[in-house]
């Protein structure tokens, strides 16, 4: 099955420069893109099997000797091309700070305790379906200097892969209701109201599991759509 | 299994600055690596190639905290997924590589030289790598393409027919002269004069 890829489907994404996030404005293209038709090399992407990911690599909770301090939480959603359908068998990696707003990256200097027992990586595979879970800790907010009291909403980064190379999507996950969306260049690079709320995981009581832990659920929409057969020309 | 129709896809955020552990350790992290710069299988047929250079932002500083991606062709052209209808299942290569660039804006990757890619048309495109850039700083990655300056199909291939003449080499690979296996060289430019040129697709 091969999907076309639409380029009104980007519309949802970030204009590449947004000058409130400062980085971006010696990290953003001036020229304009080039625009190309899609051929064979845009519409494959890699394929994995198993090997890529291992039997505990979607518990972020059980990597180290003992338990990460936090609450734990349950992430857990579907990947979807824009007609709704799952996307099967696909890599989904996703990366966070610890319960106190902290990477494990060198760089990150912010004065909060590291978790000797939370490294704050993780990777799944969809099944069938397009469904993946992931059990790790609901990660803090923190500083980052980007101006004067800047702090980012607490969020999960996600990596996920789809169908080809041009449906590659690196995001972020936001929780329901955080105070700090208002004040973030980041979450508002995204300047549709209704793209920015794809962005937050909607509580998930149904699957919250007693005694245990809160649950998340954040679905991933990648691009793509009305799969077509694909031309087999040599 | 979805409840409804999705309005839009999801928005596209930064990689930001701290994606090595988790998506580029390197052996640096408590994390293992699901894809590295070295695509080369002991079974891969074609010519090994190495593809280096610097990524640098529009005040020509190199970019420490940048992520790359490649995609490409096996060495006849196939690419490694039951999408490409002509895949050859005779060899173990994958085609995807994934490397973060140093502490100097430095990248390499070790990997074959593809083959000849047909356009919607059945028209072959000359050799050519995919590019994803990630950086911080970077809402949404960049997509260009990596040519090499030793293919006379350069000059008939119809996406770099898009491209005008003047900012071609940002898209060309430049072989080095003395190395001892086949090494190319193809710096980034975010942005700026030397901006490469990236396509919308
Ligand atoms: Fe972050």
């Amino acid at each position: 099955m091969t999907l076309l890829y639409p380029l009104q489907s980007l519309a949802a994404h970030p204009p590449r420069l947004s000058p409130a996030y400062r980085s971006t404005v010696k990290r953003s293209p001036q020229k304009p893109l080039i625009p190309i038709r899609q051929t064979l090399s845009e519409l494959t992407g890699p394929v994995y099997g198993h090997e890529t990911v291992r039997e505990h690599d979607h518990d972020l909770t059980i990597q180290h000797k003992g338990e990460p301090l936090g609450e734990r939480i349950i992430v857990h959603g579907h990947v979807l091309d824009e007609d709704g359908r799952g996307v099967p068998n696909t890599l989904v990696e996703l990366w966070q700070a610890n319960a106190c707003g902290r990477y494990v990256h060198v760089v990150d200097q912010h004065p909060a305790p590291l978790d000797p027992n939370f490294t704050g990586a993780g990777r799944a595979q969809t099944d069938a379906s397009g469904y993946y879970r992931f059990v790790t800790i609901k990660p803090g907010a923190y500083p980052w200097g980007n101006h004067h009291n800047a702090w980012r909403p607490a969020h999960i980064h996600f990596s996920v892969f789809g169908h080809s190379f041009v449906s590659r999507l690196v995001t972020q996950m936001y929780f329901p209701g955080d105070p700090l969306f208002p004040f973030d260049p980041i979450f508002n690079s995204v300047t549709d109201e209704k793209a920015r709320a794809r962005m937050i995981s909607s509580f998930d009581l149904e699957n919250t599991q007693p005694e245990w832990a809160l649950c998340y659920r954040f679905n991933i929409v990648l691009r793509g759509r009305n799969a077509t057969p694909m031309e087999n020309k040599q | 299994m979805s409840e409804q129709r999705p309005e839009g896809i999801t928005p596209s955020q930064t990689v930001g600055p701290y994606f090595k552990y988790g998506l580029t350790p390197n052996g640096e992290y408590a994390w293992n690596d699901a894809f590295t710069n070295n695509l080369i299988t002991p079974d891969v047929s074609g010519e090994r190639i190495r593809v280096e250079g610097t990524v640098f932002d529009g005040d020509g500083v190199p970019v420490p905290d940048c992520m790359l991606e490649i995609w490409q062709a096996d060495a006849q052209g196939r690419f490694s997924d039951p999408q490409d209808a002509r895949a050859l299942p005779n060899s173990s290569f994958k085609g995807f590589g994934r490397v973060g660039t140093d502490a100097k804006g430095g990248y390499v990757f070790d990997t074959i030289k593809p083959g000849q890619v047909p356009d919607p048309d059945g028209k072959p495109q000359a050799p050519h790598i995919l590019l994803a850039v990630y950086a911080r700083g970077m809402l949404l990655h960049l997509y260009t393409r990596i040519y090499f300056d030793d293919e006379a199909a350069n000059a008939s291939d119809p996406v770099l027919a898009l491209v005008p003449e003047e900012r071609r080499t940002t898209l060309i690979a430049k072989r080095k002269a003395g190395a001892a296996n086949p090494a190319y060289t193809l710096d980034i430019h975010l942005q700026g004069d030397n901006e490469t040129v990236f396509f919308e697709v």
